[in-house]
């Protein structure tokens, strides 16, 4: 819980009778509150009311992924990277399968980089209905979090159906995805697709016209386009400021470049255009999901090549060189050729970068990742400066962030 | 981007060393001392346009004089391009810092300083960022044992949490399946010279020439 703590506690007496000065406040918040999403500390220098400076401290959930990663082999780094936004797992996997394909130099088939694309827009939307409705629940709307999570149990029930669970996924893989996916999943999440306008419509009669709402967000914590570019912003952060800026457009990668969708921009840079970015969004995300699950070709889901993939399970019973090619790719690993890369994903939050070094052998020298939480919630200072202690919460709601990207 | 890369290197004069490409990325090596004059002059040149520090970060090359490499990666939006400014360092000298060009690079140059140990000159805040309170090394430095060197415990004595040297059951393991016949390729055994270098796989331990 948030602990006022008065600077100079010995000059309590107030004359009443006379205007007091009120006396500056440092106010810990967090690390256990929950509007700070998590395990953010927030240390507030307070006049009154009005923030003067916000120092966050982060890294409590530290967990030292980058150095973990130096200490295993390719394949293995993958699950860690379910682990850092735990809310939209495989758009992270994506970013760390591209860069190492970047390296290999080796193009996934197109049916894996369909069901790559279907699953990123998927964790998209769950990204989004997630961050919406935590964002209302800060503010004092409950119903948005209580609708919302139905609709979000859904969307994960499409992650375990294809990888076997529901949040840390480890499906996707330099070179394609694990496994096809299971018959009739893509008819569900086309009826998912269809479903979900309506839902998005509740939500947005729910939020968008509401007084409440637009009290605690409209005007709170305004980033012009030069302060967002300043900050380092990327995501519905910078679409907020309205810079038309989605990776998915400007750098595509697997087959959004055959997506037709639009970029929402906000134009106020507030924390309700930030809202209303990621409401657009999903609707978006909706359009590219519908276009993957009919476009989608038959074909194989992953590289033709035994030492990047492993061969079928049904071969390695029969064939002698399988079987090899199995047992080194999951001892030894691959051996990726020296280099570097600097691959970058639009994932839900924003920018997600792996910067990924290698030595030549069969583990990275080092994976730099970069999350765009670690960026925005860079500028909370900033942005809540001069604001009151209550917008700080809207503040930190709309700048999504997750601490395990952040903490890494 | 090839005339983009002579430009900027001549732009920058002296205190560029070089650039090369990366798998189509543009990567510019400068002197420490040039980081903040190529930072500035790629954000507001017109040809550059980088607007956006994307990322500030640190690798370490504990065999090199010079063994951290700190690396800046930058995004033009206007251009569509990305740019990666390269400097090395020891662990005695400073690098100017870029929060006075972006200020997004505080917390980025924090990090490299709590991870690595590199100093920036001028960050008005360079505090550790991501290890606890009170944290004495620099973890991510390749010569820091990944268990570190501490663990914490709940004393029920003392009634809080107390730091103990790290004591493993077991040893730490680190398990290395590189093949031994590709580890030998200095060596030529019998019938080597009947084999082909497989595309992926396979790494000499020769310097060979590019």
């Amino acid at each position: 819980m948030a602990l006022a703590k008065e600077v100079q506690p010995e000059e309590r007496d107030l004359d009443i009778g006379q205007e007091t000065q009120i006396k500056p406040f440092t106010m810990n918040f967090g690390p256990q509150h929950p509007a700070a999403h998590g395990v953010l500390r927030l240390v507030l220098e307070m006049e009154g009311e009005i923030i003067e400076r916000a120092d966050p401290h982060i890294g409590l959930l530290h967990r030292g992924t980058e150095k973990l990663i130096e200490y295993k082999t390719y394949l293995q780094a993958v699950p860690y990277f379910d682990r850092l936004d735990y809310v939209c797992p495989m758009n992270q996997e994506h970013a760390f399968a591209l860069a190492t394909e970047k390296l290999l130099g080796i193009t996934p088939p197109p049916r894996a980089q369909y069901i790559r694309v279907l699953f990123c827009e998927i964790g998209r939307v769950l990204n989004h209905i997630m961050n919406i409705t935590t964002f209302a629940l800060d503010v004092g709307a409950i119903t948005p979090a209580l609708w919302g999570f139905e609709e979000r149990e859904k969307g994960m029930e499409f992650y375990e159906r294809v990888c076997g669970a529901r949040l840390h996924a480890n499906y996707f893989r330099p070179g394609g995805v694990h496994q096809d996916m299971p018959d009739g999943l893509t008819d569900d999440i086309l009826q998912w697709c269809e479903g979900l306008p309506n839902f998005l419509g509740d939500i947005d009669s729910l939020l968008t016209n509401n007084r409440i709402f637009k009290q605690r967000t409209v005007d709170i914590g305004v980033a012009t386009a030069e302060e967002a570019m300043d900050w380092g912003f990327s995501g519905p952060m910078l679409r907020g400021s309205g810079i038309a800026w989605d990776l998915r457009k400007s750098q595509p990668y697997d087959v959004y470049e055959e997506m037709d969708f639009d970029i929402p921009v906000g134009k106020t840079g507030d924390c309700y255009a930030r809202y209303l970015v990621r409401m657009a969004e999903m609707h978006e995300s909706i359009k590219i999901m519908k276009q993957c699950i009919e476009n989608i070709p038959d074909g194989p889901i992953k590289v033709d090549d035994y030492k990047v993939s492993p061969p079928p399970r049904a071969e390695m019973k029969s064939s002698m060189e399988a079987m090899i090619h199995h047992f080194k790719l999951y001892t030894e690993g691959y051996h990726v050729p020296a280099g570097e890369t600097y691959t970058a994903v639009e994932a839900p939050k924003g920018e997600f970068g792996v910067y990924l070094v290698s030595d030549g052998s069969n583990r990275p020298y080092r994976c730099r990742i970069r999350a765009p939480g670690f960026a925005h919630l860079q500028a909370l200072e900033f942005l809540s400066k001069g604001h009151q202690l209550a917008d700080t919460v809207s503040n930190i709601g709309s700048l999504d962030i997750v601490f395990g990207e952040i903490d890494r | 981007m090839e005339d983009l890369a002579e430009y900027i290197v001549e732009k920058l004069g002296k205190l560029a060393l070089g650039h090369y490409f990366e798998h189509d990325e543009l990567v510019v090596k400068v002197k420490p001392e040039g980081v903040c004059k190529a930072l500035q002059f790629l954000r507001d040149d017109k040809e550059c346009r980088c607007q956006i520090l994307v990322d500030i970060c640190g690798v370490d090359y504990p065999d090199r004089p010079e063994r951290f490499e700190v690396v800046y990666n930058l995004l033009s939006m206007h251009q569509n391009h990305r740019i990666r400014i390269k400097t090395s360092v020891d662990e005695e000298t400073l690098v100017p810092t870029a929060t006075g060009i972006f200020s997004s690079a505080g917390w980025f140059e924090r990090e490299v300083w709590d991870m690595y140990g590199v100093l920036f000159d001028g960050n008005p805040d360079l505090r550790r960022i991501l290890t606890d309170y009170g944290f004495e090394g620099h973890p991510q430095r390749k010569d820091f044992p990944l268990t570190g060197y501490v663990e914490l415990r709940y004393d029920e004595e003392l009634k809080r949490v107390v730091y103990e040297p790290v004591q493993l059951t077991q040893d730490f393991r680190t398990f290395d399946y590189l093949s031994p016949w590709e580890g030998m390729t200095d060596i030529q055994l019998p019938g080597d010279e009947k084999g082909t270098k497989p595309e992926f796989g396979w790494k000499s331990t020769k310097q060979e020439s590019a």
